[in-house]
C-alpha cells in the first residue's frame, strides 16, 4: 500500500499501539497534522507549550509503562521540547518526541525555524534519529519505540524533515521482535553471580534492601515484595522507587537519601550487606560518598552496566532486567528455605527500632496556621493513599514523599534526576488522560505551578480534571531553606512577594478555584475539589518558613543527618 | 594508565559526534581518535587513545558500549596487539643538514615524500615511540610543520574482534 510519509507514521503509530499523542503543531508537521486529522483512532492532546506536552507524554508513560508520545514542529518547537526529554532521560522514561524538520535539501542552511534538533538532543536523550528517505521510516519508527521501551528506557527523537512526510513509499505492516545488531540488553542475571548473591543474602545479619526506579520501570514490585519478605530484611526505597515496595508495610523504613528518614539513613550506615536493585548510587542518596555504607558489602543489579560501580565501588555487580533476577534470586530462596539458613535478624531490629522511634517525620500543627505537611496528610486521608500524586520540585516534592505513602507502584510521579519545576502540571494531565478513573493529585509550590501553568487551558479544553494543591508559602522554598541553613538566612531572590491569586487564575481558565487560609479548612477544600468534575486549583496559605527535615547536609555522611 | 581501545560502529551518519560527545560530556580524555570504514561498507572502526585508572577506562568503556550504534568495544591493552601510526613532518634541510635528515630517516625506515630545495617532507609510520624518537632527532634541525594520524591498532593472533 503506497502512503505517504505522514501516512506512515500515524499507520505506524497505530500499529505500535499508540491511542495519545501529545502535541503542537507548526509548519514542518502541517503533513502529519493533517494525517491524524482524517485519523480518529489517535487522540491528539493540544497542549500548551512543547515542554508540557513533552512533560505529559512523560506522565502518561510513568503510570502506564508504555512509551508515551509527543509531536512538536522544528526550530523553537524542539527546543521547548529539550527540557522535557532531559528529564525524561535522566529518570529513564520511555518517550518517543516526533519533531519537524525543515526539509533534507534545506538541513544546514539556516532556513526559517532550523535548528540542529539532533545534535541538541544528543546528549539529553537515549538515542535519536534523523530520517533522510521516507523508505526508512517505518523502520526507523519501529526501533525508536523498541529502543525507548528495552533495556534501560529512556527518550529517543526521530526528527522529519517535511520531504520526507510528503514523499510517498510502500508501507508494509511489520510484526515481531525488533532486531538492532548493535543493541542487545542484557536481561537475564548471570547465575552464578545469583547464586553467590544469595549466598551473600543468607550469611548477613545486618542486610538492607535498597530500590529505586529501576524497580517500578521493570514491572518489578510483586517479585521485589516477595524477595524482601522472604528475607525478613529491612527495605529503603529511593524517590525514584517509591511504590516499589508497599510503604504501609512494617519492612518499609521509608525513603533514604538527603530528605530520607532516620532509620533509613542510619540502616544503611550500619549494615553488613546492601542489595541495591535498580538504583544508582545518586549524590542526593549517597551522601559524601566515602562514607556510603561503610561497612557493607554492596550488590547491585541494574540492566545498565553503567550505572555498576560508577560511584560507589561494588563486591557484586549483576547486569540484568530486576524483574528476572529477582525471580531467580526468589526461586533459590524459595528452594532453601531462606529464614531457615539466615542468622537471627531480631538484633537488627532491634536497633532499626531505636532509629524509628525518634519519629524524624515529626511537625506540629498549630492553631492559626496550616504547616504544609498537614496538608498532604489531609489529601492522604481523604484520598486513602490511592490517589496517583504527581508533584514539582521543592519542599512540597519532599513533603509529600515523606508524607503519602505508596502501596502500588506507577502512582508517583516526580521529576528526580533533573528536578525540573513545571514537571507536575502536565505529567498529572498526562497521567489522567491514560487512568481517567483514576483520581490524579498535583502537589506543587508556588514557584514551580506558574512554570507551566498554561496547561491549566489543557486540561479544561479536553476535560482533564486533575486536582492541584499548591502549597503556597510565597517562597522559593527550597532555595529559602538553603539559604536559611547556609547562607545565614540571606533570602536572595527566594521570596516570590507578588504571585496571582490562583483562585481567580482557575477561574480565568474555566478550572475551579478554592482557597485555605486556616487549618480547619483544609479538609472542607479538599473534600470538595475532590467531588468536583473539573479540574480545581486548591491554594493553601501554608506556614512561609517551614523546613524539609530530616536533612543531610550537602557533602555530609548519612549519619550526620539533622533532625529537627 | 594508558589505554588503546578499538571500537566497531556501525558506518551511519553522526557516529563520530556521538563517540565525542560522550567524551566530552563526561569529561573523558583522549589522547588520539582516528576513525575510517573497516572495509565492509557497514561498519567503521575507531581507535582510542586514552588515559585514566582502571575505574576510569572500565566506565569509558561501558559508555561507548552503550551507545547505540556501537557493535563491540575491545580494550587492546589488556592483551598482544600492534600499534601504528603516521607522521608527515616537514624539515627545513639546507645544504650540508640535507644528508643528516636523508640519514634520520633511513635509520627510521621512513620515506621522503617531497623535496624542495630548502626542506624535505618525511613519512614515518611506527608505534607513537618511534615517531616520537623521530622526531627528537629531527627538532633541531627545524621542524617547519608535522601531522599525526593517532594511533591505529589490531590485536595480535588469528582472531578478529566479533567471533564469526
Ligand atoms: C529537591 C530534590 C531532592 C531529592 N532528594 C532525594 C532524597 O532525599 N532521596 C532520594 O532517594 N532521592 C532524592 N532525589 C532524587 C535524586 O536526585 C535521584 O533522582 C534519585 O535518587 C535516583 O533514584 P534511583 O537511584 O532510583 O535511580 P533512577 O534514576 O530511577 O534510575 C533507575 C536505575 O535503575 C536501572 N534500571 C532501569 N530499568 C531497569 C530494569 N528493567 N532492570 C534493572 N535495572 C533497571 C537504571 O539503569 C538506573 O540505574 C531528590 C531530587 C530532588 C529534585
Ligand atoms: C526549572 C528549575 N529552575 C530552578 C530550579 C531550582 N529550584 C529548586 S527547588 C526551587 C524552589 C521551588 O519553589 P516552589 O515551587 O514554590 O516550591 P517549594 O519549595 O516552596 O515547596 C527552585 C527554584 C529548579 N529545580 N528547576
Amino acid at each position: 500500500m503506497e502512503l505517504t510519509g505522514a501516512e506512515i507514521i500515524v499507520r505506524s503509530l497505530l500499529d505500535l499501539g499508540v491511542r495519545h499523542v501529545f502535541g503542537y503543531p507548526g509548519g514542518s508537521v502541517l503533513h502529519i497534522y493533517d494525517a491524524i486529522f482524517k485519523t480518529p483512532e489517535i487522540q491528539h492532546i493540544l497542549c500548551r507549550h512543547e515542554q508540557g506536552a513533552v512533560h505529559a507524554a512523560d506522565g502518561y508513560a510513568r503510570v502506564t509503562g508504555e512509551v508515551g508520545v509527543a509531536l512538536v514542529t522544528s526550530g523553537p518547537g524542539a527546543t521547548n521540547a529539550l527540557t522535557g526529554l532531559a528529564t525524561a532521560n535522566m529518570d529513564s522514561i520511555p518517550l518517543v518526541c516526533l519533531t519537524g524538520q525543515v526539509p533534507v535539501d534545506l538541513i544546514g542552511n539556516d532556513a526559517f525555524q532550523e535548528a540542529d534538533t539532533v545534535g541538541i538532543t544528543r546528549s539529553c536523550t537515549k538515542h535519536n534519529f534523523l530520517v533522510r528517505h521516507v523508505s526508512d521510516l517505518a523502520r526507523v519508527l519501529r526501533e525508536a519505540f523498541h529502543i525507548a521501551r528495552t533495556g534501560r528506557p529512556g527518550p529517543v527523537v526521530v526528527d522529519l524533515p517535511k520531504d520526507v512526510t510528503a514523499a510517498r513509499c510502500d508501507y508494509v505492516h511489520t510484526d515481531g521482535e525488533v532486531k538492532i545488531r548493535s543493541y542487545n540488553p542484557t536481561v537475564v542475571g548471570n547465575s552464578r553471580q545469583v547464586k553467590k548473591a544469595v549466598a551473600m543474602l543468607l550469611e548477613s545479619s545486618r542486610p538492607m534492601i535498597y530500590t529505586g526506579g529501576g524497580v517500578i520501570l521493570a514491572n518489578a514490585a510483586p517479585e521485589l515484595t516477595r524477595f524482601t519478605r522472604l528475607l525478613g530484611a529491612p527495605i529503603t526505597n529511593t524517590l525514584m522507587g517509591l511504590g516499589g515496595f508497599p510503604a504501609t508495610d512494617p519492612l518499609f523504613v521509608g525513603m533514604l537519601g538527603m530528605h530520607g528518614t532516620y532509620e533509613a539513613n542510619m540502616a544503611v550506615s550500619h549494615c553488613d550487606l546492601l542489595v541495591a536493585i535498580g538504583a544508582r548510587f545518586d549524590d542526593r542518596v549517597t551522601g559524601k560518598i566515602s562514607q556510603f555504607a561503610p561497612g557493607a558489602k554492596i550488590i547491585h543489579v541494574d540492566i545498565d552496566p553503567t550505572s555498576i560501580s560508577k560511584n560507589v565501588k561494588v563486591h557484586l555487580p549483576i547486569v540484568g532486567d530486576v524483574k528476572n533476577v529477582l525471580g531467580q534470586m526468589n526461586a533459590l530462596l524459595e528452594a532453601q528455605g531462606a529464614k531457615d539458613h539466615q542468622p537471627d535478624l531480631k538484633p537488627w531490629w532491634d536497633q532499626i527500632q531505636s532509629w524509628r522511634d525518634k519519629h524524624c517525620l515529626n511537625y506540629t500543627q498549630k492553631q492559626d496556621c496550616i504547616q504544609p505537611q498537614f496538608v498532604i496528610e489531609t489529601l492522604n486521608r481523604l484520598t486513602q493513599s490511592g490517589a496517583i500524586v504527581a508533584t514539582d520540585v521543592g519542599q512540597h516534592q519532599m513533603w509529600a514523599a515523606q508524607f503519602y505513602p505508596f502501596d502500588r507502584p506507577r502512582y508517583w510521579l516526580t521529576s528526580g534526576g533533573l528536578g525540573t519545576m513545571g514537571y507536575g502540571l502536565p505529567a498529572a494531565m498526562g497521567a489522567k488522560v491514560a487512568r481517567p478513573n483514576e483520581t490524579v493529585l498535583l502537589i506543587t509550590g508556588d514557584g514551580s505551578i506558574q512554570m507551566n501553568i498554561q496547561e491549566l487551558a489543557t486540561c479544561c479544553q479536553f476535560h482533564i480534571p486533575v486536582k492541584i494543591a499548591i502549597l503556597n508559602n510565597n517562597y522559593l522554598g527550597m532555595v529559602r531553606q538553603w539559604q536559611e541553613i547556609f547562607y545565614e538566612g540571606r533570602y536572595s531572590h527566594s521570596h516570590m512577594a507578588f504571585g496571582p491569586d490562583f483562585v481567580k487564575l482557575a477561574e480565568a481558565y474555566g478550572a475551579v478555584g478554592l482557597r485555605a487560609t486556616r487549618p480547619e479548612e483544609v479538609e472542607p477544600v479538599i473534600k470538595k475539589a475532590l467531588e468536583i468534575d473539573n479540574t480545581v486549583v486548591m491554594d493553601f496559605r501554608v506556614a512561609e518558613e517551614s523546613n524539609v527535615y530530616p536533612m543531610v547536609p550537602a557533602g555530609k555522611a548519612l549519619n550526620e543527618m539533622i533532625l529537627l | 594508565m594508558r589505554h588503546v581501545i578499538s571500537v566497531l560502529v556501525e558506518n551511519e551518519a553522526g557516529v563520530l559526534s556521538r563517540v565525542a560527545g560522550l567524551f566530552a560530556a563526561r569529561g573523558f580524555n583522549i589522547e588520539s581518535l582516528t576513525v575510517a570504514p573497516a572495509g565492509d561498507e557497514q561498519t567503521s572502526r575507531i581507535t582510542l587513545v586514552s588515559e585514566g585508572d582502571d575505574e576510569i577506562i572500565e566506565q569509558i568503556i561501558k559508555q561507548l558500549n552503550k551507545l547505540i550504534p556501537v557493535i563491540h568495544v575491545v580494550d587492546l591493552t589488556e592483551g598482544a596487539h600492534v600499534e601504528r601510526e603516521l607522521m608527515l613532518v616537514k624539515v627545513t634541510a639546507e645544504k650540508e643538514v640535507r644528508a643528516e635528515v636523508l640519514r634520520i630517516a633511513d635509520i627510521f625506515r621512513s620515506r621522503v615524500v617531497d623535496a624542495t630545495p630548502n626542506s624535505f617532507m618525511i613519512e614515518v609510520t611506527g608505534d607513537a615511540t618511534k615517531l616520537d624518537a623521530c622526531l627528537e632527532l629531527l627538532k633541531p634541525l627545524g621542524v617547519i610543520e608535522l601531522v599525526r594520524t593517532g594511533q591505529v591498532a589490531l590485536s595480535r593472533g588469528n582472531r578478529g574482534m566479533i567471533k564469526n
